[in-house]
């Protein structure tokens, strides 16, 4: 079957608006989380978002888009901008049939629906927008980024929380396999606002630690929650053979893809997550050896962590490879996640640097090298582990 | 309400707060006949503008006549009609 190559990437996260910037802060350690400015969280239990700082979407998006768009439409629309410029597609380099989107979302338009809401309970109907009809929904950053760059190819989206963001990946490598030319995916999610806040805090993993270096510990003994942030990565994804007559330069390659779904209760055996690693890495076609860095899911609650260590240890062993969670620098994504680890996989495959989990001692009794601080090393092969509420687990392997 | 005109800088107004101004269109040049689709204005835009132009007026549009209302003598037209027959 025919590679699949990443040829563009681009990045709005809570500590780097564009990948340069969000690069040179993840190598350094350097967190973006802080308290809610979208709104005011001060009456809420949960007081710390990341949010992508200096993102003004009137200095990038036309007046005709703003009322029809959401926080992370507009978000997605300028990281797809980037992204396509990055692989430097030009309209009417490729067919517009032969390119699609697939992006993975968790919640869809929150603040507009909220807004939306607000005007219909006290106002009433004739004051909710008519673009109310698709601003909030799930597939909208998919639709308006297909609309901006004429990609008329297949198209969709994924709603599995923050497993979605590996899961669109696989799917948009499953259209370039069956012969699509260029698919652009990923994802970019924000619900920092009090509708968002109150269906984040209902599913029960929100810290409630308002110090930013405490807030959010995965692996370690005072792991109590996370902290959720906006923002998220779009990829180019190109056939490698078509990537190569395009002369585009080439990331990596999204070689390996297992996803799992937990059972009711887990009976011995091995856990959904292990599962998927297992999968991901038979589809890549490597041993456990070959795996430089796995990026973590890393949940902050001690019994996810638990299963993940247990996971990571049965596949590689005590200690058996560098693991990593950049995202203690940005809090958790959602759909955005994943695809943000993928984008640091490869930036750590081309630099050579895996970079390090922020504020975190990891207890020993995990057994995990936990990388806390930026590791020069060479990366070929590097895992990213997804997990969304509800059972999904989700696992993608990259390769320089 | 019998003083009450709607006019084509009425429009302009409601068009921009509603729906965003087009890119490469001079909204305040002559385009009482130009298509809405010309001026980049798909049918959602119209449903939005003409929501706000009944809330602020206090009319009702049929559905009907503003879909076939694609030019913006066309909406202005409609809109004067149905603040004359609320004036009557």
């Amino acid at each position: 079957m025919n590679a699949v190559a990443v040829t563009g990437l681009s990045v709005a996260a809570p500590n780097g608006l564009g990948t340069d910037n969000f690069w040179e802060a993840t190598k350094n350690g350097v967190s973006g989380i802080g308290p809610v400015t979208r709104f005011d969280a001060t009456p809420y239990p949960a007081r710390l978002a990341g949010e992508v700082p200096g993102f003004v979407a009137a200095d990038h998006l036309a007046s005709r888009l703003l009322p029809q768009t959401d926080h992370m439409t507009r978000i997605a629309l300028v990281t797809a901008d980037w992204a396509l410029d990055d692989a430097g597609v030009k309209p009417g380099d490729i067919d517009e049939f032969d390119m699609g989107v697939v992006t993975a979302s968790s919640a869809g338009g929150y603040e507009f629906g909220q807004n939306e809401l607000q005007a219909l309970w006290s106002k009433g109907s004739q004051y909710v927008s008519a673009y109310q009809s698709f601003a909030w929904f799930y597939a909208v950053n998919s639709g308006q980024i297909s609309i901006r760059h004429g990609m008329r190819g297949p198209s969709g989206v994924v709603v599995s929380d923050q497993a979605g963001g590996l899961d669109a990946i696989a799917h948009a490598r499953r259209q370039i396999r069956k012969g699509s030319k260029l698919i652009l995916s990923g994802g970019v999610d924000a619900s920092i606002c009090p509708w968002g806040w109150a269906a984040q805090l209902a599913g029960g993993r929100l810290s409630t630690v308002n110090d930013a270096t405490t807030a959010f510990l995965p692996f370690d003994a005072a792991a109590g929650g996370h902290v959720s942030g906006e923002g998220g990565a779009l990829l180019v994804l190109e056939d490698a053979q078509e990537a190569g007559r395009r002369g585009s330069h080439v990331y990596g390659e999204i070689a390996g893809y297992g996803s799992t779904f937990d059972l009711r209760t887990e009976s011995g055996g091995s856990s959904g997550l292990e599962r998927a690693v297992r999968v991901a890495l038979a589809d890549a076609r490597v041993g456990a050896d070959a795996v430089d860095v796995v990026f973590a899911d890393a949940a902050a609650v001690p019994e996810l962590d638990r299963a993940e260590a247990q996971a990571i240890g049965a596949v590689f062993g005590a200690r058996g490879v560098p693991v990593t969670a950049p995202k203690t620098m940005t809090g958790r994504l959602n759909s955005g996640g994943a695809p943000l680890d993928v984008v640091a996989a490869l930036l750590s495959i081309r630099d050579g640097v895996i970079p390090p989990t922020v504020n975190v001692t990891a207890a020993p009794e995990l057994e995990l090298d936990l990388v806390t601080q930026a590791r020069a090393v060479p990366v070929r092969t590097a895992l990213v582990l997804a997990r969304g509420q509800g059972g999904f687990n989700s696992a993608l392997v990259v390769r320089g | 309400m019998s003083d009450k005109a709607f006019h084509l800088n009425d429009l302009r107004r409601i068009l921009r707060a509603g729906a965003g101004t087009p890119e490469g269109v001079d909204l305040d040049s002559d385009i009482l006949d130009t298509e809405f689709e010309v001026l980049g204005y798909e049918s959602l835009a119209l449903l939005e503008t003409c929501g706000r132009i009944e809330r602020e007026y206090g009319i009702s549009l049929d559905d009907d006549l503003v879909v076939d209302a694609t030019t913006p003598r066309a909406v202005i037209d409609l809109v004067n009609e149905q603040l004359s027959v609320g004036s009557v």
